[in-house]
């Protein structure tokens, strides 16, 4: 029997890598993801989880030992956060690269100069174009079903390519919130083994990581990709099936209160649970306002986004990142070139806050929708708004 | 092969794990030293390969010289990926998802792999006490990208990144003592090794993967290309170095050192720099120096040996 | 042999440009790469073997008669096994 319990964010995502019978984790230790680790690390020395957990001595050793573990045949996990994500940038592209299906936790932080160990999306914003599998959890059980699911879809033989969780530091990891932990048997029948057809096996060898010169190149890239945009169809089966044996729907975008909304504004992450109060809030004055959330950053959903905001007129951007020097925050562009060539599309206002670890409460939110509709209404639509930035 | 029976060769398996085909450079000793380690391979070998020399011959998609199953990722990180594998080899047998059986996971790396940019990972791997087996395949400088110094890169030896010129003599600084620094972590057995010498080499092979923990092999190499010397001269100056005291031949078993081949008189050194082009500049002063230092270093080794066969015997 | 790469569309490769027949070099030809061939005076060969075993390539086999032979598909003429034959049997002459 699944139960409900009240537990830390990073504690469940420990608990679920469990649930799912990991072989094997490679990690090493960085605020704020240390939590999901040391409960994994504690999970195997309990004998609660038959794992090998491989202590490295660095990130990019720890994603290094990963790709040695998945082509092994084993279903391996690790969790990191910030310098160590960007430390381990380089084996990111190798892990989508030679298909090898590892699900790591990102607890989303800052990204040094000036050290800050507090939440932001700068960290994986550098890792769009990794490609892995992306999604950004909300709560501590969206952090769990997404876990349980990234399993199944990443060691689809369709598939096989690694799968990344997002979940705010601090904001997400560190809170204790009811969740309900599925039960192992539950998690058993639903999540196949992993049964990995080329793993390194003296009985049938196979070489990996052959060099390719230009003439092949292009086409090892393109069949990457092919992969990566096909597995939409994948998740959005897995979730289905979620769906119907657990009762919690995902989609990779998610509308709220959107019906005849004139200004939308657009999240990526936590925050989304307190715009969605805000909307409520301004309903309630009634202005015709409402949210679209993001959950499926990669594979990018062009007609997801488009369906959700192609009848408002405003669109206000939050994005938690700062593309240094460039047009806008990392979401606002991307959601400006996927409407750009739609004859009907709204007018985008992009906002850049919540920068290492500040909040942004409710009342935050509404300012932003009158900054945005201010901005619009005026013709003033400047390439980005740097919100609550003091002087 | 003085030391040896000739006719030896021929009770040398037929087992190629290494297939021809490759694009190694004519006469490259890198290769030769890498295929009979191979064969000194179990079957039962799965072989990690850093970025280098030895994985672009052997690789190309969509060609592999390699019998055995193969991984190659990138430069710096050979060793955490051979973790990574030992470790699912160890959870997937205890689970039975895979047969029990033993399976040796090898590393192989280049100086510049193992010495300088993979040095952290390779630490790692050992303090961590992975039972893998790395092979450091020592050409001296970053071959592949066009004879770049490294750490391992001897003093005096003109590269592409150490010219000797007017104010320079080359490579400034002495040799890093890999082995040395492997033994520091305790690990069970540490060797070096040079095709010049292919059975010791294939026994040294066999002992590392039949050692439960961590070993670490040091091979030498020679480069023709990037020491700018003729084809055919990969094993004379193997045996060159080692009959000069350069590249003494030793194994470190749990602590205790004991040299393979010990020279009673070393040769001169000049006839292993001589037919070098990346040491041509060097003048007899400064050869007679570098070989005191070269002396100095095999007296000190032959001592580490007495003393630590003492102690063991204690 | 396998297609070539310069053949293979991105529906050829397996995932991640895995190889799936490994040792398919030995399709690749390295011979042309020679400057010198190994000219053989087998009557004075031990049949040692030790040419096989310290050619770079591993192309040298042995004969039904017990001769060991480069195989010219593969040898580079790099003229290890010349210089390290114990009989002197091996020259080296220039490719025509």
């Amino acid at each position: 029997m699944s139960k409900r319990i009240g537990i830390e964010t990073s504690l469940a995502i420990a608990e679920t890598v469990k649930l799912v019978n990991v072989d094997v984790v490679a990690a090493y230790p960085i605020t704020p993801q240390t939590h999901i680790v040391e409960h994994i690390a504690d999970l195997c020395a309990n004998g609660e989880l038959d794992a090998e957990y491989i202590p490295v001595e660095s990130e990019h050793s720890a994603m290094s030992a990963c790709l040695g573990s998945s082509a092994g045949g084993a279903r391996t996990f690790t969790a990191t956060a910030s310098q160590g994500l960007e430390l381990m940038h380089e084996v990111l592209y190798v892990a989508s690269g030679m298909r090898l299906p590892i699900v790591m936790a990102v607890a989303n932080r800052a990204v040094s100069a000036p050290l800050s160990i507090w939440g932001d999306h700068s960290d994986v914003m550098s890792c769009r174009d990794t490609g892995w599998i992306q999604v950004f959890v909300e709560n501590g059980q969206e952090a769990v079903d997404m876990t349980i699911c990234s399993f199944i879809i990443a060691e689809d033989p369709s598939v096989l390519l690694p799968f990344m969780i997002n979940l705010d530091g601090f904001h997400l990891s560190h809170v204790i919130e009811p969740i309900i932990l599925p039960d192992q048997d539950e998690v058993k029948a639903f999540v196949p083994d992993f049964n990995y057809k080329y793993r390194l096996d003296p009985h049938n060898p196979v070489a990996m990581g052959d060099f390719a010169t230009p003439a092949i190149f292009t086409e090892a890239k393109w069949a990457n990709e092919v992969a990566l945009t096909n597995s939409r169809a994948v998740i959005n089966d897995v979730w289905d099936r979620f769906y119907k044996t657990f009762g919690r729907k995902y989609q990779a975008v998610e509308t709220y209160k959107t019906e005849d909304a004139e200004t939308l504004l657009m999240t990526m992450g936590s925050f989304s649970e307190t715009a969605m109060t805000a909307i409520d809030a301004m309903r309630e004055q009634g202005r015709k306002v409402g949210l679209v959330r993001i959950r499926l950053w990669r594979p990018f959903p062009f007609d997801d986004i488009y369906e959700a905001v192609k009848e408002c007129k405003n669109l206000i951007i939050l994005d938690r990142a700062l593309s240094a020097g460039g047009p806008a925050g990392p979401v606002a562009s991307e959601v400006k070139a996927a409407l750009y060539n739609k004859s009907v599309k709204p007018a985008i206002v992009s906002i850049v806050g919540g920068l290492g670890g500040r909040d942004i409460h409710v009342s935050d939110f509404i300012n932003m929708v009158d900054i945005g509709e201010k901005a619009i209404k005026n013709n003033d639509i400047k390439p980005f708004e740097i919100y609550g930035v003091r002087g | 092969m003085e030391d040896y029976n000739i006719f030896a060769s021929r009770v040398v398996t037929k087992n190629e794990p290494l297939a021809p085909g490759h694009r190694a450079c004519i006469g490259c000793g890198e290769v030769l030293a890498m295929r009979l380690a191979a064969k000194a391979f179990n079957k039962n070998t799965i072989v990690v390969n850093a970025t280098g020399c030895m994985e672009i011959i052997a690789s190309q998609v969509p060609y592999n010289s390699w019998r055995l199953p193969w991984i190659h990722t990138l430069f710096e990180n050979a060793a955490a990926v051979a973790s990574g594998i030992e470790s699912a080899i160890k959870v997937l047998s205890r689970k039975n998802r895979i047969p029990e059986e033993e399976i040796h996971v090898v590393a192989l790396g280049g100086d510049g792999a193992t010495v300088d940019i993979g040095i952290q990972a390779l630490s790692g791997a050992f303090e961590r006490g992975h039972n893998i087996t790395y092979i450091c395949f020592d050409n001296e400088a970053y071959m592949n990208t066009g004879i770049q110094r490294s750490s391992a890169t001897p003093f005096g030896a003109s590269t592409t990144t150490s010219p000797a010129g007017k104010k320079s003599i080359g490579q400034s600084t002495w040799k890093k003592d890999t082995p040395s620094i492997m033994v520091a972590h305790n690990i069970p057995y540490v060797a070096t090794a040079c095709p010049s010498y292919p059975f010791d080499l294939m026994e040294k092979i066999e002992k590392a993967l039949s050692t439960n923990g961590p070993s670490y092999i040091h091979i030498f190499s020679v480069c023709p290309t990037g020491w700018r010397t003729k084809s055919d001269l990969a094993i004379r100056l193997g045996r060159l170095a080692v009959e000069t005291g350069v590249f003494p031949l030793y194994e470190v078993e749990n602590g205790v050192y004991k040299m393979n081949k010990i020279e009673t008189e070393l040769k001169p050194l000049s006839l292993y720099t001589k037919p070098q082009g990346r040491f041509k500049h060097l003048n007899d002063d400064q050869l007679s120096a570098i070989e005191a230092r070269i002396h100095s270093e095999y007296e000190a080794l032959k001592e580490k040996c007495e003393l630590t066969q003492v102690r063991e015997d204690m | 042999m396998a297609k070539s790469e310069n053949e293979l569309t991105w529906q050829d490769l397996e995932p991640g440009c895995i190889v799936t027949t490994p040792g398919n070099t030995t399709d690749y030809k390295t011979g042309d790469w020679r400057s010198q061939r190994p000219k053989y005076n087998l009557e004075r060969c031990l049949k040692c073997g030790v040419c096989a075993l310290f050619c770079p390539e591993g192309c040298i086999n042995k004969t039904p008669k017990g001769y060991f032979i480069a195989n010219p598909y593969h040898c580079k003429g790099c003229g290890i096994c010349a210089k390290e034959c114990p009989a002197y049997v091996i020259t080296m002459e220039e490719e025509s």
